[in-house]
């Protein structure tokens, strides 16, 4: 974005400088993370798209990675955003190996730290545009968190971002308990994610479930899930709106 | 040591490869009355001698807590060991609030050190004057770290500093074997004994000591004097009884160090531990 300034207002010219540094919206998102504790620790699920406004102009986005030894992050909104948050995220990793003292950052110190950094980032009117999913193991305790975009921070047993909000938490609250199976836990967030398929207009078919368990991190390879569209009410999609558009 | 040409300042070497106003504030530890601190696998125990400067005043405090898992005691310059405190304060304070977590003792010590390293290199610091004993916990345990002015530290299952500090040295070397798997409540005798070797002889009450422990599930917490004039009376025997009786206990000689007869110095008794000086 340029200005055009008289020059003596030499101050004005920087303010409209700083004006166009701050993130004003968002411009490559992604949509919705799922994710639930279950028996040997924390599952999470998202889709691989990326999209530009309303084109889905990315299809093989990782939207989930693993940091350190005992945490998992995922992401929704900004891509270039998170991008940077994992640099961050690697740099305080680097220099927690450094010490090398047998003392770990956990994924609650994970989750804090970026708690603070979002919160920080929201009060200077810069930030980072995206919702954040924390999950993790460490001595045998599983945590899963959540940050937003303007510092919101909480823990729970189950969380979800964006559209998931609204579609998979409720289908959660039914139907999860405490010590899931692993393919129990698996068939639950896939039925989450088949309702946000339906349902959510940024979504793909081609997602990835992510576990971590005290053993560490795994993310599975790209797959889709079976969908049905032979519903009868589509085979003659205008035969009850006759006259109506 | 004697006065060299090669002491006026920390930035100047000697020709033998010493920094001698290093070694001079080591030396002011080596003033201050004596601190000890002593660690099982579960827990830390700090304990010092309560010096005052005049029978009108009270003593100074030589013991701080830094966090709830940490505590540190000192001995040397004691304005430069609160300066100092007040630094593990805020390092640990800071710490917890970005990462909701404690601070493990291992990496306080290390910026504690990094600190007091700085004023070995800069030619218009002086050296902290100061020794601190820093106790703490950490992911794998209570840990006990000694910080030297010089920028140096050292992990230790049990140490003393300060004057007289060898005669609890002597104690402690002889039974910091068995500290690691020592109970809380040994532990604390064990610490008020090596306490009662610095004293030279003079009798042992709560008041002439401060100690503080803290532990795996047990936060960084000073024992009341009642509790250390209790632990203190399991061993010092009442003044009647005359000595010879102790049979089990190989460290409670000292049967009746009377304070009224007996003159004031409780030099050469034969069952005082043994000590130089």
């Amino acid at each position: 974005m340029t200005f055009t300034i008289p020059i003596e207002n030499g101050d004005a010219v920087k303010i409209a400088e700083a004006e166009s540094q701050r993130t004003l919206y968002p411009y490559v998102t992604g949509t919705s993370i799922v994710a639930i504790k279950y028996k040997d620790g924390v599952l999470m699920a998202s889709d691989m798209g990326g999209s530009y406004g309303s084109t889905l102009r990315y299809k093989n986005i990782e939207r989930m990675k693993a940091i350190g030894k005992h945490s998992l992050l995922g992401a929704s909104g900004e891509i270039s955003d998170f991008q940077e948050i994992l640099r961050y995220l690697d740099e305080l990793t680097l220099n927690d190996n450094m010490w090398d003292d047998g003392n770990s950052l956990g994924p609650k110190e994970i989750h804090n730290y970026l708690t603070r950094v979002m919160y920080n980032r929201r009060n200077k009117f810069n930030p980072l545009w995206n919702t954040l999913v924390l999950g993790g193991v460490k001595n045998g305790k599983s945590y899963l968190g959540m940050v937003s975009m303007i510092g919101v921070s909480f823990e729970d047993d189950h969380v979800a971002t964006g559209f998931g909000n609204h579609l998979a938490r409720p289908i959660l609250r039914d139907e999860w308990h405490a010590d899931l199976s692993f393919e129990d836990g698996v068939k639950l967030l896939e039925k989450c994610m088949r309702v946000l398929l339906y349902r959510d207009r940024s979504a793909i078919n081609k997602l990835q479930i992510a576990k971590i368990t005290e053993e560490g991190v795994t993310v599975s390879q790209p797959y889709s899930l079976k969908t049905f569209w032979e519903f009868s009410s589509f085979h003659n999609p205008t035969a009850s709106a006759e006259g109506s558009w | 040591m004697f006065r060299n040409q090669y002491d006026t300042d920390v930035t100047t070497w000697s020709p033998t490869g010493r920094l001698f106003q290093v070694e001079y504030a080591m030396e002011a530890v080596k003033q201050g009355s004596a601190a000890i601190g002593l660690r099982s696998r579960s827990h830390v125990v700090l304990a010092c001698v309560n010096k005052a400067q005049s029978e009108l005043s009270s003593h100074q405090r030589k013991i701080f807590k830094v966090d709830d898992h940490i505590g540190v005691a000192i001995a040397g310059l004691t304005a430069d060991g609160r300066v100092l405190s007040r630094y593990m304060r805020s390092e640990s304070i800071n710490h917890s609030f970005t990462y909701e977590s404690p601070l493990p003792v291992g990496r306080l010590v290390v910026h504690l050190a990094d600190k007091a390293q700085v004023c070995t290199q800069r030619s218009w610091k002086r050296p902290y004057g100061v020794g601190l004993l820093v106790g703490g916990l950490d992911e794998s345990g209570a840990h006990l770290y000694y910080n030297c002015p010089s920028g140096n530290y050292f992990e230790y299952q049990a140490f003393a500093i300060g004057s007289r500090s060898q005669a609890a040295k002597t104690y402690l070397e002889r039974r910091f074997e068995s500290f690691g798997d020592s109970s809380r409540e040994d532990l604390i005798k064990d610490a008020i004994l090596a306490v009662r070797e610095t004293l030279q002889g003079e009798t042992l009450k709560s008041s002439l000591c401060t100690v503080a422990i803290l532990g795996v599930d047990e936060p960084f917490h000073f024992l009341d004097q009642e509790a250390i004039q209790k632990v203190i009376d399991t061993f010092e025997k009442v003044p009647e009884e005359e000595e010879g009786d102790e049979a089990g206990e190989g460290e409670a000689e000292a049967a009746a160090v009377a304070p009224a007869e007996q003159g004031g110095a409780g030099a050469g008794d034969q069952d005082v531990a043994p000590m130089e000086m």
